[in-house]
């Protein structure tokens, strides 16, 4: 048991000189065992539901379609990982100079929940920025967030994802077979579908068209990615033709 | 206020109200508007208490875990109207784990249970199913008003409920919720026979509505009042939808659509031409000013030039809000500075609430501000980048917001941001005295500028602080000020799991809650007193430790 904290206030130092304070905090998280990781990524407010899946969602798009995205990418680095932290502390120091090394448009790491705005208004800047690029053809700077609504055929909510929060198409079609997996089973609709045959992912681009999820690099899809549908296999034959979708 | 006449006999004097019936006396505490007022009196003797507690109306339960919901029932069994609040403030931003608690099924439960005759339930920050929602509509028989503030939780299959089973319903207001999108027509369910609305908001709706439904709603409900749509409804169509509604005083158009006319406030002032109307305009870059304009919230995009003009034209202006279009974008391509805030606070003599999000700011300008409006009660500054220093002198920017706190005797809302030493703290500490609530990011140098707070602010309630680095010994040394407090919160500071569970061993009516990474929910009996921790969230309860504890959340 380690010795009473000192109660006594009088005895501490006299603050430190006025120039910038960034040094005590941070020396202290870089160098202690800590339970949270800071600077991490914190999961959006919407975070999927950790399910206990028995079953997956097949998210391979359907046979004689092109090639599934999680062929195309490559596998995800150590430093990919960071926020999914289940490594040990001395290994997470790596990580966050990992993370800070990653080449980000603002030069710095994004700190979570800075500046204090809501998610919903960042959600609204994020779309005027997208349509606002269309007319302007001018290069907007990247932003640190970009949420989009993911639907399943069938499931009776809609959800909605920070694509920025996903290196690759392996995280991002992990992350949504967590979330919809309580969906695939015990209902009717759903089980049936999961007897055809597989899932499609599917998602809008910026000129409203639906493409299959997966043809274009990484970093090109969020982009261009406006809406997620993951859509039975059958329907997404003949993708190409606009889809209409309330 | 004795009688006149004789005097008493000689025995023991009683006051002549010792035996008045409690009708009189829960007659008289009807006129003690504050609660706090209300509470005081409770706490004189036990037929005041007794009287007090019985003809409470009005319940706010400022923090869900503070007291148990059937503590709230027994004590007060005929409330009306009841509002209870959930989550940490900080919530808002993603700072607080997911499921980390703040359910309102038990509230709603222990309420149908107790509280038949409820007409008017609020939940701010709180996790509202659809089973909350139809319990809601089936419990109470005449229930008129259902507030949602930052909740979630819920879909329009919630709604629906609400709609079809509330007959006598008067106000649904639904703001930043995030609702699911089932797909279902809610609105319609409004039976034809329903007229009873004077306040719809769903403007954080993303679905759509179907505007025929809507009109039709708003053209029988002939005593609304204010109307808060989404951004479903194309803006063309507004007009016409007001035509037809010329009841409605208050509207709010929903988020910012790029899809935006800039004709479209001519239209919908000739709709209101001549009425004395308020228009809530919501993130508008180009505008259209009312000189009635109470409430003004914009984008950045607004710039200095254009805030001169809402100074020289809103001289009615309360609130101001003014958010960054592009929070990431260092460059700052966009003109809104600290001379923005300096001209609105010169030319609007009834602003007092401020929320401004900017790149730079100098202490001449806070002080210019400060001089201006000394009634501000609520100042919010967020510069955008940590750390930032006046910008011409690249000193701190302690002066400008002592001067804030010495002239604004009357703030009960202080948000601070740019380069801060404890300096700034101490004059906070000492003025800021009926300062409620404080927001601190990435300030101070020491556990100084924590201990200047907490000696000091008589009035503070909730202080929230991230990224500041403040330790151990300014919260022991001040732990009896956290009972005086609703609710501490301290992220990404200094502090040490030992000194946790000090604080939880000296003040058992405080609940010590440590959060870590959801990832790793490690039990903290076996770690080490050094142990930093990332996350704490202090409150007052007379509830005891909580049960609902998500894996990553401890009662330490």
């Amino acid at each position: 048991m380690s010795p009473p904290l000192e109660l006594d206030y009088i005895g501490l130092s006299p603050p430190a000189a006025t120039a910038a304070a960034t040094g005590s905090a941070d020396d202290l998280k870089g160098t202690e065992l800590r339970l949270g990781l800071p600077g991490s990524e914190s999961p959006d407010r919407r975070v999927p539901v950790a399910a206990a899946a028995t079953t997956t969602l097949d998210l391979l798009p359907a046979k004689g379609a092109k090639r599934g995205f999680s062929d195309e990418v490559q596998p995800p680095s150590p430093s990919a990982a960071a926020g999914k932290g289940k490594k040990v502390a001395d290994e997470e120091e790596e990580d966050e100079k990992k993370v800070a090394a990653t080449p980000q448009p603002a030069a710095k790491a994004q700190v979570v929940g800075w500046p204090p705005i809501r998610s919903y208004r960042k959600n609204t800047m994020a779309t005027n920025q997208l349509k606002s690029t269309k007319e302007d053809a001018e290069a907007k700077p990247d932003q640190g967030f970009l949420y989009v609504k993911v639907s399943m055929d069938g499931a009776p909510y809609l959800r909605k994802i920070d694509l920025k929060t996903y290196k690759n198409y392996k995280d991002l079609s992990t992350a949504l077979e967590k979330m919809f997996s309580g969906f695939s089973t015990g209902k009717d609709g759903l089980s049936e579908n999961r007897k055809d045959g597989e899932y499609v992912l599917t998602y809008e681009d910026k000129d409203g068209d639906w493409m299959l999820v997966g043809d274009v690099p990484w970093q090109m899809f969020a982009e261009s990615c406006r809406r997620l549908r993951i859509m039975k296999g059958s329907d997404a034959i003949g993708l190409g033709k606009p889809v209409t979708w309330s | 206020m004795g009688r006149g006449g004789s005097r008493a006999a000689p025995a023991a004097a009683m006051p002549p109200w010792h035996a008045l019936p409690d009708e009189v006396w829960e007659h008289a505490f009807s006129f003690l508007p504050a609660a706090s007022d209300r509470g005081a009196a409770a706490g004189a003797c036990r037929s005041w208490l007794r009287a007090e507690r019985r003809s409470r109306r009005r319940l706010s339960v400022a923090n869900c875990y503070a007291a148990s919901p059937q503590d709230a029932v027994e004590r007060f069994p005929a409330v009306r109207a009841a509002e209870v609040k959930g989550k940490p403030h900080f919530a808002d931003f993603g700072l607080v784990p997911p499921a980390w608690g703040a359910a309102a099924a038990p509230w709603v439960a222990a309420a149908a249970d107790g509280w038949p005759l409820l007409e008017e339930l609020s939940f701010k920050r709180m996790v509202v199913t659809d089973e909350c929602l139809e319990m809601i509509a089936a419990s109470f028989r005449n229930f008129q008003v259902l507030r949602l503030v930052s909740c979630e939780g819920f879909s329009t299959a919630g709604l629906a409920a609400i709609a079809a089973g509330c007959r006598n319903l008067r106000e649904l207001d639904l703001q930043e919720n995030e609702i699911e999108d089932c797909s279902i027509h809610w609105l319609s369910l409004f039976p034809e026979s329903f007229t009873s609305l004077v306040t719809l908001n769903f403007s954080c709706l993303e679905g759509d509505v179907n505007i025929n439904v809507l009109e039709r709603l708003v053209t029988r409900c002939r005593n609304l009042k204010t109307l808060k749509l989404n951004n479903s409804i194309p803006l063309d169509k507004l007009a016409s939808l007001l035509h037809k509604a010329p009841q409605i005083v208050e509207l709010g158009t929903g988020r910012f659509s790029a899809d935006y006319h800039p004709n479209l406030f001519e239209k919908l002032e000739a709709a209101f031409a001549g009425d004395g109307l308020a228009v809530s305009v919501s993130h508008l870059h180009k505008f259209h000013l009312n000189i009635e304009t109470v409430n003004f919230q914009v984008m950045d995009l607004i710039e200095d030039h254009g805030l001169a003009v809402v100074a020289s034209s809103c001289n009615k202006l309360q609130e101001l809000r003014v958010f960054p279009s592009d929070p990431f974008d260092a460059a700052g391509q966009v003109s809104l500075t600290e001379r923005g805030l300096v001209d609105v606070s010169a030319s609007c003599p009834m602003l007092e609430s401020v929320l401004y999000f900017c790149r730079r700011m100098t202490n001449e300008a806070l002080i210019a501000i400060a001089k201006n409006r000394p009634n501000f009660t609520c100042f919010r500054l967020c510069i955008i980048e940590p750390h930032t220093p006046d910008y011409i002198t690249h000193q701190p920017l302690d002066a400008g917001f002592s001067a804030i706190v010495e002239s604004c005797k009357g703030l009960t809302r202080l948000s601070v941001s740019g380069l801060l030493t404890d300096h700034v703290f101490k004059s906070i500490g000492a003025h800021a005295d009926r300062l409620e609530m404080l927001s601190i990011a990435f300030a101070g140098n020491s556990d100084l500028g924590l201990h200047y707070i907490l000696s000091g602010c008589k009035s503070l309630k909730k202080l929230e602080i991230r990224d500041c680095p403040f330790g151990d010994k300014p919260l022991l040394a001040n732990a009896a000020k956290l009972e005086t407090m609703r609710s501490l919160w301290m992220s990404s500071c200094s502090l040490t799991l030992g000194a946790c569970r000090q604080l939880a061993r000296k003040m058992p009516r405080l609940s010590v809650e440590v959060m870590n990474d959801p990832e790793r929910a490690c039990p903290l009996d076996s770690l080490a007193d050094e142990t930093l921790i990332d996350k704490l969230y202090v409150y007052r309860t007379i509830a005891g430790p909580r049960s609902d504890t998500p894996a990553c959340v401890q009662i330490v």
